[in-house]
């Protein structure tokens, strides 16, 4: 019989290779490109590109629906002015030039007076290197991108600690290592890689652990789930700390090697108490066990001796091990001391200390891998220590979650596991330490751009970025004695610091793929009503907001000029080794996107229109000596645009095309880019694979290929310096003084060793909020942009609230019940679910599926829009009031990450609502696309 | 009715791990994405910007249960077509167009055939066909029989979308009526089962058990040896202890 399906169809007529958008994973696709009936090139199939070093074939359920996402009737298509009330999305569509000329009157006469009334901040933006540069340019000090409410407590504890940080920046040794913790809850970053991983853990029989309120995805596969409570992983981390200490089941050739434990700690009463000791140098000195004198950490000879102890001028300096030893075999971080808090018993706490002891020292082995030191010495091998760790957004969002993060890179040095065989690995330009990284920058001048880049690693109240008479000088209050360590901004204090004129007004909110009036901020009903407040002559409290965005999104009602963006097929982009590349452990990569379709709306990629804006404004950069516009657009820029001389945007097929990192700008670099699958790379030599920080050959490279300019290796950081000295400015020494009312805090939480403190104390006003609400984004959506998702959003279309066992059987919840959550700031009412797989004090949702409706092009009956909600409106950017008139932020006060985790809520059953629809709802917006198709069937046919 | 073919000597089929497959979905939109633009008609989507009721050949199925004692645990079972040996699918088939195929066992569907009566999705017993409302015709995996013998695709490539796409490397394809084929083994090496083997229907996908759960702990001994205090347990000033036996631990580094 004659087949009656053609067992060969062709896929497509070519196959262009460009990299994915649907999170921040940045996997290399195949887009099959086919002709249709027109003769028009259409997306016929997305797979995941086999040559690639992120994903090498595999894709995840987002980036398979990519043609879902490229094809959504919410895509906007051309720019729009506003002509309704702000809040309301009536719009009319204008041209190109009309929205430049818009955007230049507003912003040329802010850039010539206050380039501060500016405030441009960025969302979903993997260009941050670019937007940075361009905000500089402008001279605003007002610029961040939003790690400041996702993940800067992961990356600024890492980066201070152990000079890198988890998701992008590091990775387990999936080949090597027995043991995997993984912490916290939220299973997104990244993505694919992290799913490669224990798949091949699991091929291998090594253990994998899930510390986390959760058991779903990653969770449900590990081997060995802890379910802790919300918001104390630290004080479960330091009671394995405790155990592991107390048995002395620990690395001390690597701490006395590699890490300050053996640094002295100055014990003289004073200004300068509790600091490293220095030489006059600035080396920390370290006891040298063989000269029994103090040292410089990094001669070639020295022993550091993690006991020692030097007196002088009648006082005893003694090292930081010394004072680890102290506080952590206090009887306070026993297991059984911790164990109700944490909600794990003592038993399963010995039992993963004694786990991670057993691994990390029973299975170890010599790795034969020849290698030279910082301190140029030579070694045979390296001693494996395969325990690896990850953590996740659980860690990061809670106000504990800096020195939460500190706790597991001291649990990981003290077994030796950081950058060891086995253990966990930093992925290029990391290790990179604080130290290495640019200091804040905030000088304004009228006309001119600011004095260096906006974003950076503070080392004491010196760097801070306050104006004269104490205040912050950014809206946000980064880098301020609110939240010293802010190092990626605030931008979930933005609008509402900007309503409240606190520190002071601003003109102009120009936003960038960042859904602000929805999911994106905390306080979502508030949100809204800032972002429409008007003052007493009708002007509006915030007087102008520009947004850029390529879909229908919530934020787009809210501003008054929309900038229309591609979708990620139709537009190039750099995924650069300046700001968040694709690297792997053994090699450093980049990528680009490129145009695979030509867009079929009056639509301008972003970054080209922000170029077009920086021109006509006449930004330093963006302008030619004549004046006349230097880049033609974003393509352009990443070819010849230079950061350093030889150091672009992109690392490959530089100079003649043969060379990577340093080179001058090749004219054909794209084509380069193309040709070999739109990523290039660059592996680490062999000696270099591991021990970076610490390794010679891995320095050299990275300072040939252009990481950096000079080798730099450092010593893990236990002790924190910056943080100390913060403490030492609220214990009254130093010029730069704190305001009173932080200082008591600033000496509890700024504490130069790991500590947990509750971080949820404040949230819980009423007895009755013992619950931690908590969200986490689905592995198959990527926050609101999934829900445009013909495809994904059958998948996640709804959210209930989970309840564990313990409230639902209590409460006597039945399957299609609702219920009603209440928290210090607003009450939502859901519908619900049992899910047993959870911890007892926690209830939880996934993240950003409820909708508001008309946005999205979703129909009236959409269940997002219905049925679906978010607990942002239960979670307040501030904290309650504490009766002293001040606005305090609901953030790490280290770092300012909003801690969307310390929500505690009430859960009370209720009948369900008569129209079936979640509370709060709101006026359906009105609608910039049309509503999309009743019916896809997206076949490509010619 | 249709008739089986005698037992074929190939028996193509997926080999589903449920100790690995984390719940992501990719295998859902790999699927989906592959057949909505081959093999016969899209597979749609109504409504789908509002209550949205597609058609999909593979979903992902999440149970979580409670052990007696220990926490829950939640597998993620992918399902699709089983492609049975004894498939009720095929022989409830009043037109033929549901067949199964002598060469390799796949059972597909002939959509020139199928008058979409929806029979065979009643037979089924693992709800793994689904009609396609607006095509009006009987949709389901096909093993991506356009993929594994299809000459325009390298090698490497011809194996179904699903098992390509698979970011833990949870799905694997071959022929299990080969003992030494690698599903084949690893359905041996660890204790592959039948889904629902009560119904009868001997299918051809064969799903590996989730390993045993949370058991680290329960050699508590050995574990305890581990952490055996390196100095005397005093309650107060350990750390004097512990640097004690620092100082001589420092001696042998």
């Amino acid at each position: 019989m004659k087949d009656h399906f053609d067992p060969s169809p062709k896929v497509g007529d070519r196959v262009a290779k460009t990299t994915c958008y649907m999170c921040a994973c940045r996997c290399g696709i195949d887009v099959h490109l086919k002709a249709d009936a027109e003769g028009v090139e259409r997306v016929a199939y997305i797979e995941g590109n086999r040559d690639h070093p992120v994903n090498k074939g595999v894709l995840c359920a987002k980036g398979a629906s990519g043609i879902m996402q490229h094809n959504a009737p919410s895509r906007l298509r051309a720019p729009l002015r506003r002509t309704g009330p702000r809040g309301s999305g009536q719009f009319e569509e204008i041209t190109w030039e009309e929205a430049y000329e818009t955007a230049r009157a507003i912003l040329a006469p802010i850039r010539e007076t206050d380039p501060s009334k500016l405030a441009f901040f960025t969302g979903r933006d993997q260009s941050q290197s670019f937007t940075s540069w361009w905000a500089q340019a402008f001279g605003t000090p007002n610029y961040a991108a939003h790690g400041g409410f996702c993940s800067v407590n992961m990356a600024a504890a890492g980066i201070y600690t152990v000079g890198g940080a988890f998701w992008e920046f590091g990775s387990p040794d999936w080949e090597k290592t027995k043991l995997f913790l993984l912490f916290g809850c939220a299973e997104d970053h990244d993505s694919n890689p992290i799913k490669m991983g224990l798949g091949r853990l699991k091929e291998r029989g090594a253990r994998v652990v899930g510390i986390n309120p959760i058991r779903t995805g990653y969770n449900a596969v590990a081997d060995d789930w802890y379910g802790v409570t919300p918001g104390t992983d630290g004080l479960l981390i330091l009671s394995l700390v405790h155990c592991l200490l107390k048995a002395g089941q620990l690395d001390l050739r690597y701490l006395a090697e590699f890490s300050d434990a053996p640094v002295l700690i100055d014990a003289r009463p004073g200004a300068t108490h509790g600091l490293p000791l220095k030489d006059d140098d600035g080396h920390a000195l370290v006891w040298c066990r063989k000269e029994q004198r103090p040292r410089c950490y990094d001669a070639e000879d020295v022993e550091p001796d993690l006991n020692g102890a030097w007196a002088q001028d009648g006082v005893t300096h003694r090292t930081v091990f010394h004072a680890i030893a102290h506080r952590y075999l206090d009887g306070a971080y026993a297991p059984e001391a911790v164990a109700e808090r944490v909600g794990i018993s003592a038993r399963r706490i010995r039992a993963l200390a004694g786990e991670i002891a057993r691994v990390a020292f029973e299975e170890s082995w010599e790795e034969p891998i020849a290698w030279t030191d910082f301190r140029g010495r030579r070694h045979e091998t390296m001693t494996a220590r395969p325990v690896a760790m990850h953590a996740m957004r659980g860690i990061s969002a809670h106000a504990n979650g800096f020195q939460t993060c500190r706790a597991i890179h001291l649990l990981q040095t003290l077994i030796g596991s950081v950058e060891a065989p086995g253990g966990f690995r930093f992925k290029p330009p990391y290790p990179k330490p604080a130290t290495a990284h640019p200091k804040p920058h905030c000088k304004v001048t009228p006309g001119a751009p600011l004095d260096g880049p906006h974003l950076g690693f503070v080392h004491g109240p010196d760097d801070l970025c306050l104006r004269d008479d104490g205040t912050p000088a950014r809206i946000d209050k980064a880098f301020s004695w609110d939240n010293p360590m802010s190092a990626h901004g605030l931008m979930h204090m933005v609008i509402s610091n900007a309503h409240a004129g606190d520190p002071y007004e601003i003109d102009t909110l120009f936003l960038y793929m960042a859904n602000m009036a929805w999911n994106s901020s905390m306080n979502t009903t508030g949100t809204m009503a800032m972002l429409t407040d008007q003052r007493d002559d009708g002007s509006y409290v915030i007087p102008n907001v520009i947004y850029a965005d390529a879909y229908s999104s919530e934020m787009v009602a809210y501003a008054d000029l929309v900038l229309p963006d591609t979708t990620y097929l139709e537009r190039h982009d750099c995924i650069s080794l300046l700001d968040r590349p694709i690297c792997e452990p053994e090699a450093a990569a980049d990528a680009i996107r490129h145009p695979v379709v030509a867009p079929d709306r009056d639509v301008v990629p972003f970054q080209t229109a922000l170029l077009e804006l920086g021109a006509r404004l006449g930004l330093p950069g963006m302008v030619n000596d004549d004046g006349s516009k230097k880049y033609a657009d974003f393509a352009d820029y990443m070819v010849r645009h230079e950061r350093r001389p030889g150091i672009g945007p992109l690392m490959g097929f530089r100079g003649n095309g043969e060379a990577t990192g340093r080179g001058a700008p090749n004219p054909d670099q794209l084509n380069r880019y193309i040709e070999n699958g739109a990523f290039a790379v660059a592996h680490v030599p062999a000696e270099g694979l591991y021990m970076k920080p610490w390794n010679k050959a891995y320095q050299d490279w990275a300072v040939e290929i252009g990481l950096y300019d000079a080798p730099q290796p450092f010593l893990i950081t236990l002790w924190s310096e910056p943080l100390r000295r913060f403490q030492l400015a609220a214990e009254g020494h130093g010029e730069r003084q704190p305001p009173d009312h932080l200082r008591e805090r600033i000496k509890a939480t700024f504490d130069p060793l790991p500590i947990w403190y509750d971080p949820m104390e404040g949230h819980a006003t009423d007895p009755r909020f013992t619950i931690t609400a908590l969200t986490q984004r689905p592995a198959a959506m990527y926050h609101s942009w999934g829900t445009q998702n013909a495809w994904l959003r059958q998948i996640h279309g709804r959210n209930p609230l989970y309840l564990p066992t313990g409230i639902w059987e209590a409460q006597g919840f039945r399957e299609g019940d609702w219920a009603r959550v209440t928290s210090p700031h607003g009450e939502i009412v859901v519908p619900v679910a049992h899910m047993p797989g959870q911890n007892d004090e926690t209830v939880w949702t996934w993240n950003a599926i409820g909708k508001r409706k008309g946005a999205w092009a979703l129909h009236e009956n959409a269940p997002e829009a219905n049925q679906g909600f978010l607990l942002n409106h239960l979670i307040h950017e501030l904290m309650p009031p504490k009766g002293d008139g001040l606005r305090w932020s609901n953030s790490d006060p280290i770092t300012g990450q909003a801690a969307w985790f310390d929500l505690k809520v009430a859960v009370e059953k209720c009948a369900p609502p008569a129209d079936l629809r979640s509370t709060p709802q709101f006026e359906t917006l009105d609608r910039p696309v049309p509503p999309g198709p009743d019916v896809v069937a997206w076949e490509v046919k010619r | 009715m249709t008739t089986l073919p005698a037992p074929p000597k190939v028996k193509l089929g997926l080999v589903i791990d449920l100790d690995t497959c984390v719940g992501c979905h990719a295998c859902v939109t790999a699927c989906k994405g592959w057949n909505t633009q081959n093999y016969g008609a899209p597979l749609s989507d109504r409504d789908a910007y509002g209550e949205a009721e597609g058609t999909f050949l593979n979903r992902v199925h999440s149970y979580t249960m409670q052990p007696g004692s220990g926490p829950a645990q939640t597998v993620h079972m992918p399902k699709s077509c089983l492609h049975c040996d004894d498939a009720p699918c095929v022989t409830v088939c009043p037109t033929g167009a549901s067949y199964k195929r002598a060469e390799d066992g796949i059972v597909l569907v002939n959509e020139d055939a199928c008058m979409g009566c929806g029979l065979c999705a009643w037979a089924c017993p693992y709800g793994a066909r689904e009609v396609d409302e607006l095509a009006g015709v009987m949709k389901k995996c096909t093993l991506c029989v356009d993929r594994i013998y299809n000459e325009t695709l390298p090698e490497i490539d011809r194996q179904p979308a699903c098992v390509r796409t698979c970011p833990a490397g949870a799905r694997h394809y071959g022929d299990l009526n080969d003992p030494a084929s690698a599903v084949s083994q690893l359905v041996a090496a660890r204790g592959g089962v039948d889904l629902m083997p009560e119904q009868g229907t001997k299918p051809v996908n064969q799903y590996l058990p989730p390993r045993p759960r949370d058991t680290l702990g329960a050699d508590e001994d050995i574990l305890a040896s581990f952490l055996a205090p390196v100095y005397e347990e005093t309650g107060a000033e350990e750390a004097t202890g512990f640097l004690g036996w620092l100082d001589r631990a420092l001696e042998k580094v």
